[in-house]
């Protein structure tokens, strides 16, 4: 079944008119994503790229059963986005915004906190189940339908693990990027159990940076609760400390927060981790054949 | 984004912390003015830099009269200070904060953070203040109290009373507390800071609590919706070009090494950076050229790179994801063509047109070194450095 989004998934896509979000439908399209419509406030009744146009997502989800929603609104008004998502009642919220204000999140993830959906990022590439369903910004030329799960922080170095499959033959069940920022939607561990009871994925690969304990933590629950192999990197060995590299939750604040830190306790907990990012494909090649 | 101390100190005092009576001086006669109105007998005389640890670096002194006043400001202003957070070159001293001494009987930690953990704003607060707070929760975990903050309903006085409590207050001190608390955690939330620290919060001779040291962090997504927190960067205190890269909508961060590093994405940058490590060798940069690099984007990478003196080699590495390579490839011939550029050039293209901008570069007479992949990258920029050294 793949995790969270699926070919018969019905996505809308929130800041629909935009030229991001338009573009990128186009493309979620052309890959086999069901659209069904989209939300942009004052354009309701309009059409673009064929589909409805609604005022409301709550509309939006009345009218089209939409279970998916693609958040494609600026920063400052992700927020909101989200929750208006939310309490329309689709099941996945996907939310590219990079530079959504911290507090916003946290406000956001406490309105979550009840509901029963799953929101992918922010600061993400977004989320793609090849040929079947994308929700995203991501290439998806470079995916192909497999058997291996796919969880990390950054887009392009997903793109670059993904890439490194792809040469060795092996294809994605879902790619899922969880997004760069400290409050995100979905920690790795949600995505990892995702995978773990997914028919149609046998192994994962994880990919982490530096910041935080997201990855540990995910590594401890993998070990007292998965039977599918996990391949493991964290970027950022070479981070200088107390520096914020380019993401926003990517900041070294104590010893344990440092990638080698963390990649030592992901091997403790049975972790295969690959400490070169350019053998990503090979080490999951031989760890999963 | 950080401010000094005294920032931190004047915007906290409007919120209603309690902080101690100061002035800010540029120069001797300023700092001995500052001393002479605020009156005492003992001042505190702290360099205002952005690094902590001041005080192992000599950047904080205890005067006793007007003329250590002086001495003291004369000794820190147009010093470089170098403290454990500043490297060994140290940062310019440019104006101290004078203080009225506190008669400082206790010390307490109070901080409050976005927890990642629990993803709440969370107050963090020990009996064992003054120190740093990372080592007494790695030797004493039970001496550090956490509570974090629903933020549905925001911090509630009897979290306060809770944590004052377990630090060891007593008496009319628990409400003087909890009421300082508050206080910091309204500057908290309305001014979307990241972190807020008062180390020390004293407790002096009557009992009162005073926060003789503050620091705060804001975050830099919020600055567009507080214009007055935007005001008060000092661009003194970074790296002029981290900051001419932020104007061009470039990431950049210097580093020591030799390999000047020009990548698309923060993961991606930060695993080059990493595979270039793993063969031995030194990134010089971090560098991310973001979504949507133009061919100017590119120049400006360039630019900014070649600044650093000690860059011998440049590795660019783009995976074209809404970037496409052929405009990357025009960017890099472009630069080639505008800059002087001596070092030899490693280029990676990955995704997106990558069977149209590879012939780009070949076809441009200039000789880029071309890798097919992130390992034959990183051997490349090893293999060329140790052929031209």
């Amino acid at each position: 079944m793949s995790v969270f989004v699926h070919k018969h998934s019905r996505v809308i896509i929130q800041g629909f008119t935009g030229q991001h979000a338009t573009f990128h439908a186009e493309e979620a399209m052309k890959n086999g994503t069901t659209v069904v419509g989209g939300v942009t406030p004052g354009k309701g009744g309009q059409e673009h790229l064929g589909l409805p146009v609604f005022d409301t997502v709550s509309q939006a989800v009345s009218e089209t059963g939409a279970d998916v929603a693609g958040i494609f609104v600026p920063p400052p008004f992700a927020a909101d986005a989200i929750m208006e998502a939310l309490e329309a009642g689709v099941g996945v919220a996907v939310v590219i915004a990079d530079g959504i204000p911290v507090q916003d999140m946290v406000k956001v993830k406490r309105y979550a906190k009840d509901r029963n959906a799953v929101i992918i990022g922010p600061n993400t590439p977004g989320i793609i189940t090849p040929d079947a369903c994308k929700v995203g910004i991501m290439p998806s030329h470079i995916y192909t339908p497999g058997r291996i799960g796919v969880v990390s922080r950054s887009g392009t170095l997903n793109y670059e693990a993904v890439q490194q499959m792809s040469e060795l033959g092996m294809g994605q069940s879902t790619s899922v990027g969880i997004g760069g920022d400290p409050v995100n939607g979905t920690d790795f561990v949600t995505v990892l159990r995702a995978f773990e009871e997914d028919a149609e994925t046998d192994a994962v690969i994880m990919i982490g940076e530096i910041g935080g304990q997201q990855e540990v933590e995910a590594a401890r629950w993998a070990r007292d609760n998965m039977k599918k192999p996990v391949v493991g990197f964290i970027a950022g060995v070479s981070a200088p400390p107390g520096r914020r590299m380019g993401h926003a939750g990517a900041i070294i604040s104590g010893q344990a927060d440092t990638a080698n830190a963390k990649m030592d306790m992901m091997e403790e907990l049975g972790v295969h981790v690959v400490r070169n990012p350019a053998l990503i494909g090979e080490t999951a090649h031989r760890v999963f054949s | 984004m950080n401010i000094h101390e005294y920032q931190a100190k004047e915007l906290l005092r409007s919120y209603g912390v309690p902080v101690p009576d100061g002035r800010v001086a540029h120069n001797v006669d300023n700092a001995a003015t500052a001393a002479e109105e605020l009156g005492g007998e003992r001042w505190v005389v702290k360099a205002q830099i952005h690094a902590g640890g001041r005080g192992k670096g000599g950047g904080v002194k205890v005067a006793s009269s007007i003329d250590e006043v002086r001495q003291y400001t004369n000794q820190m202003i147009g010093a470089q200070l170098v403290t454990p957070q500043t490297g060994a070159e140290g940062r310019l001293v440019q104006r101290v904060l004078v203080e009225q001494a506190s008669n400082i009987e206790k010390e307490y930690y109070l901080g409050m953070v976005i927890d990642r953990a629990s993803q709440r704003i969370t107050v963090i607060a020990s009996a064992s203040g003054g120190m740093n707070i990372e080592e007494v929760a790695k030797e004493t975990p039970e001496r550090v109290i956490r509570e974090a903050v629903d933020p549905a309903v925001g911090l509630m006085g009897f979290q306060c009373r809770k944590i004052a409590a377990k630090i060891g207050l007593r008496g009319k001190q628990i409400g003087e507390a909890s009421k300082l608390m508050l206080a910091l955690y309204r500057a908290f939330r309305d001014k979307d800071a990241l972190l807020v620290e008062i180390n020390p919060l004293a407790e002096t001779g009557d009992g009162a609590l005073i926060a003789v040291d503050a620091k705060i962090s804001f975050d830099g997504n919020a600055l567009y919706r507080h214009q007055d927190i935007t005001e008060l960067r000092d661009f003194d205190e970074e790296d002029s070009k981290e900051v001419e890269a932020t104007g061009h909508g470039l990431n950049y961060i210097a580093l020591d090494g030799n390999v000047g590093c020009i990548v698309n994405g923060a993961g991606l940058a930060m695993a080059t950076m990493d595979a270039i490590s793993f063969h031995k060798g030194k990134p010089a940069n971090f560098l991310d050229v973001g979504g949507g690099a133009s061919p100017e984007k590119v120049g400006n990478a360039f630019r900014i790179v070649l600044q650093d003196p000690n860059v011998k080699i440049i590795l660019v590495n783009i995976f074209a994801g809404i970037n496409r390579c052929d405009w990357i490839a025009e960017g890099l011939v472009q630069a080639m063509r505008d800059l002087e550029i001596n070092v030899p050039i490693v280029v990676r293209l990955a995704g997106t047109n990558v069977e149209l901008g590879a012939p780009i570069l070949e076809q441009s007479g200039f000789p880029f070194i071309m890798a097919d992949n992130l390992d034959d990258a990183a051997t490349r920029v090893m293999t060329t450095l140790e052929a031209s050294s």
